[in-house]
């Protein structure tokens, strides 16, 4: 078992796939002699050459466009957006092209392809620098969406996602990359499509994925001191949603809150809320409620910004009152 | 183009040798793409086919063209009038049709109409009908030619009206700067939609983009197929043999509207006579009368000929049953990859390396 940051995980992720399979490559700005804006992949260059580790001119549409060029000509192409931020210039690409033309073709192409990159908030970067895809990229059919909060996940669910025969959407955190964590020595998979609890419990539900992760762990540690014992469901994957593991443990504690590092107006938090209520909604003893970013574009100062991202505290009060607890 | 050059007997007197064996080929071809476009455009009047029908009639000999100078594992990339290239590429007429009646034997299953074919198996890799949207696409195909040394050439079509767009442009760059074996053909037939291209481009010879990604240019009004596929055949001979990135400008017209909805009310009648006069259909036809002593009885059996298996293609798709209500759902992710050849495994190794520019930081 090593400790390794979450930038590492990824690397060693695309490494091995790299390793084991000729046809995989990635391609972005600055992946290469830059080792990676974000150092995700340092090293590769020089491993791999320039034909695997490809850098590409700041033309999103152009590059994402090659890869699902290629991936339909048989290769498996890791497309890096820098941030998803840039990839509003490649939607076209993204959503006309990718995420149809499987369907569109009646299954004459296969596009293996993966867009993966920083996604949500940054630290004081504001508002063109700071939003969320969640729930824009989940919503046309066509993509599988995984979302990775820990280095263990990150590695596996990359893994995963690069031998996935479908595109695959991959969303990492640009204030993350150096979360630390254990990941095994040996070779593991983690399937797409599997939420994880990430921390056992009996009295509420706190689902949540990314960036939401450390939100809702922490609420979870305050509300332990409430008396309240949260469970906390990490969804990993937004498509295909694994609602089997959610259902699981609301039908246990009868209650839920959604904690999500995204915009609460048609966000992918109300999907998660809409879903419990369609399918188990007798088993709610209350409303399920959500903390999101609040509804407003991201700010630049500090203290502004603080206030429209979560914040745990903030996350506790929506469990203690789902919970009908005196705050 | 003026209209002295329809002075001499068929307008433009050949200036590539051919045989009449060849010619009657060709101009069948054409033929071919023009009777299933009449008869798919009666269809559509008929309210049997809807959506959008964009039609090809005008410029056939491109697609035709494009077909003589491919190889096997060549790619062809279109936009949404795309009739003609499957027909050329040696599509089903009967799954053409069907697709656009919107029916389980068509193309794609009924999952795209006319704007969107698809057909692997003749080199068809997409109709795609966001105008621009599928030039990165093609360099894409072109980039995996060069990772796997297949030697393929992909060849991306696209209309006038492409030129404004930033995708265009970017999948441009990356083919120059990668030098990949791609041939972009830009059809202009001088109208997007209403708008006559001196409303959207500062300068007519749109072939002045291509310098800049350092390809290699041409241009040429088409009238004869012959001429169409030797300008072909050169650049696709540059993009196999050199990976040589080509941009060709070919200057075309639409006989119809924009689409069956289009009355094509801005352009005036002189200027469609004008272009009809030089039709490279009618041209091929009077040339194999006057050139080849081909009886005009010899040609109408010809084109009943093609009639006929056009008209079979409508019976078809008219018999032909609509999808199965749960293939709506089908393909939207593989489901079986082993059914997919593609994604089995590779045990290649031989990956070549990439041509980049060099750059020396001690200058
Ligand atoms: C990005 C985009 N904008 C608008 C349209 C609508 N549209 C479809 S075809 C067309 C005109 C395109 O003209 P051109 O590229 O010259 O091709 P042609 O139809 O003449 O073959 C337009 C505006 C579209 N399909 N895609
Ligand atoms: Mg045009």
């Amino acid at each position: 078992m090593a400790i390794l940051q979450i930038r590492e995980a990824l690397r060693a992720a695309l490494d091995e796939e790299m390793a084991r399979d000729p046809r995989v490559f990635l391609m972005g700005e600055e992946v290469g002699h830059y080792d990676g804006a974000y150092k995700v992949s340092q090293g590769l260059l020089a491993k791999y050459g320039e034909m695997r580790v490809v850098d590409t001119p700041i033309c999103e549409a152009g590059f994402a466009g090659v890869g699902i060029g290629a991936a339909m000509a048989g290769l498996r192409p890791v497309v890096e957006f820098m941030t998803f931020n840039f990839s509003l210039v490649a939607f076209d690409q993204l959503i006309n092209n990718a995420a149809k033309l499987h369907h569109l073709s009646n299954g004459q192409f296969t596009l293996p392809i993966v867009f993966r990159g920083p996604n949500g908030a940054a630290h004081m970067l504001s508002s063109t620098h700071s939003q969320a895809f969640d729930a824009l990229l989940s919503h046309p059919p066509g993509f599988k969406v995984v979302s990775i909060a820990t280095p263990y996940d990150a590695k596996g669910l990359l893994k995963s996602a690069i031998r996935d025969p479908n595109p695959v959407v991959f969303f990492e955190s640009e204030v993350m990359y150096g979360v630390k964590g254990e990941v095994p020595d040996e070779e593991y998979l983690i399937p797409i499509g599997q939420a994880d609890v990430k921390r056992p419990g009996s009295d509420v539900t706190v689902i949540t994925w990314g960036q939401g992760l450390p939100v809702a762990l922490r609420a979870a540690e305050l509300c332990a001191e409430d008396g309240i014992d949260c469970e906390v469901v990490d969804v990993r994957t937004l498509r295909p949603l694994d609602e089997k593991t959610i259902f699981d443990s609301v039908r246990k504690t009868h209650r839920a809150v959604v904690v999500a590092h995204e915009w609460p107006t048609c966000g992918f938090s109300g999907h998660i809320a809409t879903r419990i209520q369609e399918e188990i909604l007798d088993e709610l003893d209350a409303p399920v409620l959500r903390e999101t970013y609040e509804d407003v574009n991201m700010p630049y100062a500090e203290n502004l910004e603080k206030l429209v991202i979560p914040s745990a505290e903030r996350a506790r009060e929506a469990i203690l009152r789902v919970a009908y607890h005196r705050i | 183009m003026t209209a002295s050059d329809a002075s001499t007997s068929h307008g433009h007197p050949p200036k590539i040798p051919r045989t009449k064996d060849e010619l009657l080929r060709l101009y069948r071809q054409m033929l071919r793409i023009r009777r299933f476009e009449e008869l798919a455009a009666r269809a559509y009047t008929q309210g049997k086919i809807s959506g959008f029908l964009h039609l090809y009639i005008g410029q056939e000999a491109i697609a035709v063209a494009t077909k003589e100078v491919m190889e096997p594992g060549d790619r062809v990339v279109t936009t949404y009038r795309d009739h003609g290239f499957a027909l050329a590429l040696g599509s089903d007429p009967k799954a053409c049709m069907a697709e656009l009646f919107g029916k389980k034997t068509g193309l794609v299953g009924g999952k795209g109409g006319s704007m969107h074919f698809f057909d692997r198996k003749v080199g068809l890799w997409g109709g795609y009908a966001i105008v621009g949207g599928h030039v990165p696409v093609a360099a894409g195909h072109a980039f995996a030619s060069k990772y796997l040394g297949d030697g393929a050439v992909t060849f991306c079509f696209m209309g006038e009206g492409a030129l404004p767009i930033g995708a265009t442009h970017e999948g441009f760059l990356l083919a120059g700067l990668w030098k990949l074996p791609v041939v972009f053909v830009i059809e202009n037939n001088q109208y997007a939609m209403g708008t006559p291209l001196a409303r959207t481009s500062p300068v007519d010879d749109l072939t002045v983009r291509g310098p800049v990604y350092r390809f290699v240019t041409d241009r040429l009004v088409v009238r004869d197929v012959f001429e169409v596929r030797e300008h072909l055949a050169r650049a696709a001979r540059r993009a196999r043999e050199q990976s040589q990135p080509c941009l060709l400008e070919l200057v075309t017209y639409r006989f119809r509207g924009h689409s069956m909805s289009d009355p094509a009310k801005y352009r005036t009648k002189e200027e469609v006579e004008r272009w009809k006069a030089q039709d490279p259909v009618h041209r091929h036809e009077r040339e194999l009368m006057e050139d080849f002593g081909v009886t005009e009885e010899a040609l109408e059996a010809l084109d009943d000929e093609v009639v006929a298996e056009m008209q079979a293609a409508v019976d078809f798709a008219d018999a032909s049953p609509l999808p199965d209500p749960e293939e709506r759902f089908q393909h939207m992710y593989v489901e079986d990859p082993s059914a997919h050849p593609e994604l089995g495994p590779f045990d290649r190794t031989d990956i070549p390396a990439l041509t980049v520019r060099s750059f020396d930081p001690k200058g």
